[in-house]
């Protein structure tokens, strides 16, 4: 399935969404694609409820609030996001064009890039076990797509969150689980606390205390998880092992993509965002230039230089007048105000 | 001047010089170790994982709920365990014996 805009938008945290309010008041149309299964980035799944005090104007507002507020202010440009995929590669059509592909295959035609992705894309902290990739979408998965393949089975869920919470509570319904943490207090949500609790009760949760140290194949399939509790190795036997240790930040495929790097950030001029690869435009945390700050408003104020700069790519033959929100009728009637 | 000792990953010791403005963290990275520190102190990413020499675990500001919870996505966590980012460097730790915790 082929999609056409004319921006394709790497990454829907701040600095991604406020590019497609820079680009609409320019009418230009823009897709975003991110990894998260939700737009806001670093401010929505690190700190959503930590407050931000820079934010101009906004004397304190929380990095879920400052995302929410962003996509009211997007609203009016219906973006498009692709979810839940990675841009895994990018290359040139005939016409001259960009051609960016995702990890389920979606792929998005455009006339710019714009990369806004951060310090990578949000990938899941995976145990440090020598030889863990060979048990990997076996034995061993780090998200779940399909719960029925764990009906009746062994499963072994790590750590005290959310995630691990949430999936252990439900997969109790269908499978033999256990949780293992490495102390009895869990940061989750205290109903899905209560609930596992009850639920070990019952016997319906097995609770172990220690922390993950190794993992052997044994025999039949399944495998055996050796973990640590007060300096003694104690194992057991499962069939699945769901490590839930939170996010973090990997560079991923940008890496592979020929753009002048350094130290992991993407090269740009302070004019137009621009990286080494014309008309594909690098803003927010992910870019570098001299005297840059990783700062949300930084972000904004890229944005609004690289929209500038993709008009000429978007409409070579129009001029682009400067206009002010607050006074242009034009702009109002974009705006839906 | 003050100064705290870290161990890093090879095993070397490094003798650091401190200022009391600083966490420990920002000493550490400022001296080129290799600490990931990603989320750059806010308490978000528990890649500033350290262990902290017994003798000195005590002298410490206790650990809050958010650096404990944090420390549920790190590995190898240990009694001796604390977020160097959470850790403001006083005259009182001058001194100190940290190690970096494996990746
Ligand atoms: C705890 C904490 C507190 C902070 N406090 C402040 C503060 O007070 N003030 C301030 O200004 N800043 C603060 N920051 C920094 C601020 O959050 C960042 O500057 C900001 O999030 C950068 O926005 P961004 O849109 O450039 O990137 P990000 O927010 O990092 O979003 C990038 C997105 O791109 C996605 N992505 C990357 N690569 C791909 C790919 N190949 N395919 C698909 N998706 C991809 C990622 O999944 C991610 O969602 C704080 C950061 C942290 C962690
Ligand atoms: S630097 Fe991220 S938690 Fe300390």
């Amino acid at each position: 399935m082929l999609e056409k805009t004319d921006v394709v938008i790497i990454g829907a945290g701040p600095v991604g969404l406020f590019a497609v309010f820079e680009l609409g008041l320019l009418n230009i149309s823009a897709q975003l694609v991110d990894n998260l299964d939700k737009p806001g980035g670093q401010c929505a799944e690190l700190y959503p409820d930590k407050p931000i005090y820079d934010i101009p104007s906004r004397v304190t507002i929380s990095g879920q609030e400052l995302t929410d507020d962003l996509l009211k202010q997007v609203e009016p440009f219906n973006p498009v996001y692709h979810l839940n995929q990675q841009v895994e590669s990018i290359s040139k059509t005939e016409n001259g064009e960009w051609l960016v592909e995702t990890s389920i295959k979606k792929k998005i035609q455009a006339k710019c890039i714009v990369i806004a992705a951060g310090a990578g894309s949000f990938v899941p902290r995976k145990p440090p076990i020598e030889g863990i990739e060979k048990f990997e979408n076996q034995n061993v998965f780090y998200s779940i797509r399909n719960k029925s393949i764990f009906q009746e089975k062994r499963v072994l869920i790590l750590g005290g969150g959310d995630s691990a919470l949430d999936w252990t509570n439900e997969l109790s319904k269908i499978a033999i689980i256990s949780l293992m943490h490495r102390r009895k207090e869990f940061r989750a949500a205290p109903d899905s606390v209560s609930t596992m609790l009850e639920l070990e009760k019952q016997r319906k949760v097995n609770f172990i205390l220690g922390q993950i140290k190794n993992i052997e194949e044994t025999t039949n399939n399944s495998i055996r998880v050796s973990y640590e509790n007060e300096n003694k190795i104690h194992d057991i036997e499962v069939d699945f092992l769901l490590p839930f240790f939170g996010l973090k930040m990997e560079l991923g495929p940008i890496a592979r993509w020929g753009l002048n790097l350094n130290n992991n950030l993407i090269k740009v001029d302070t004019e137009k965002f621009e990286t080494s690869e014309p008309s594909i435009f690098a803003i927010g945390d992910i870019n570098t230039y001299p005297g840059k700050l990783k700062l949300i408003l930084s972000g904004f104020h890229e944005a609004a230089l690289m929209a500038q700069e993709c008009f000429k790519y978007c409409y070579p033959d129009k001029k682009n007048v400067f206009r002010y929100t607050t006074s242009s009728k034009e702009l109002h009637k974009k705006l839906k105000v | 001047m003050a100064k705290i000792i870290v161990t890093d990953r090879n095993g070397n010791e490094k003798h650091i010089l401190a200022d009391e403005n600083s966490t420990l963290m920002e000493i550490i990275r400022d001296a080129g170790l290799d600490i990931e520190a990603a989320c750059g102190g806010c308490c978000a990413c528990a890649t500033c994982h350290v262990y902290v020499d017994l003798e000195w675990i005590d002298k410490l500001n206790k650990m809050d709920d958010d650096e404990e919870s944090m420390l549920d996505q790190a590995f190898s966590v240990k009694k001796n365990s604390r977020l160097s980012c959470q850790i403001n460097f006083t005259k009182k730790i001058d001194g100190i014996r940290l190690v970096l915790a494996p990746e």
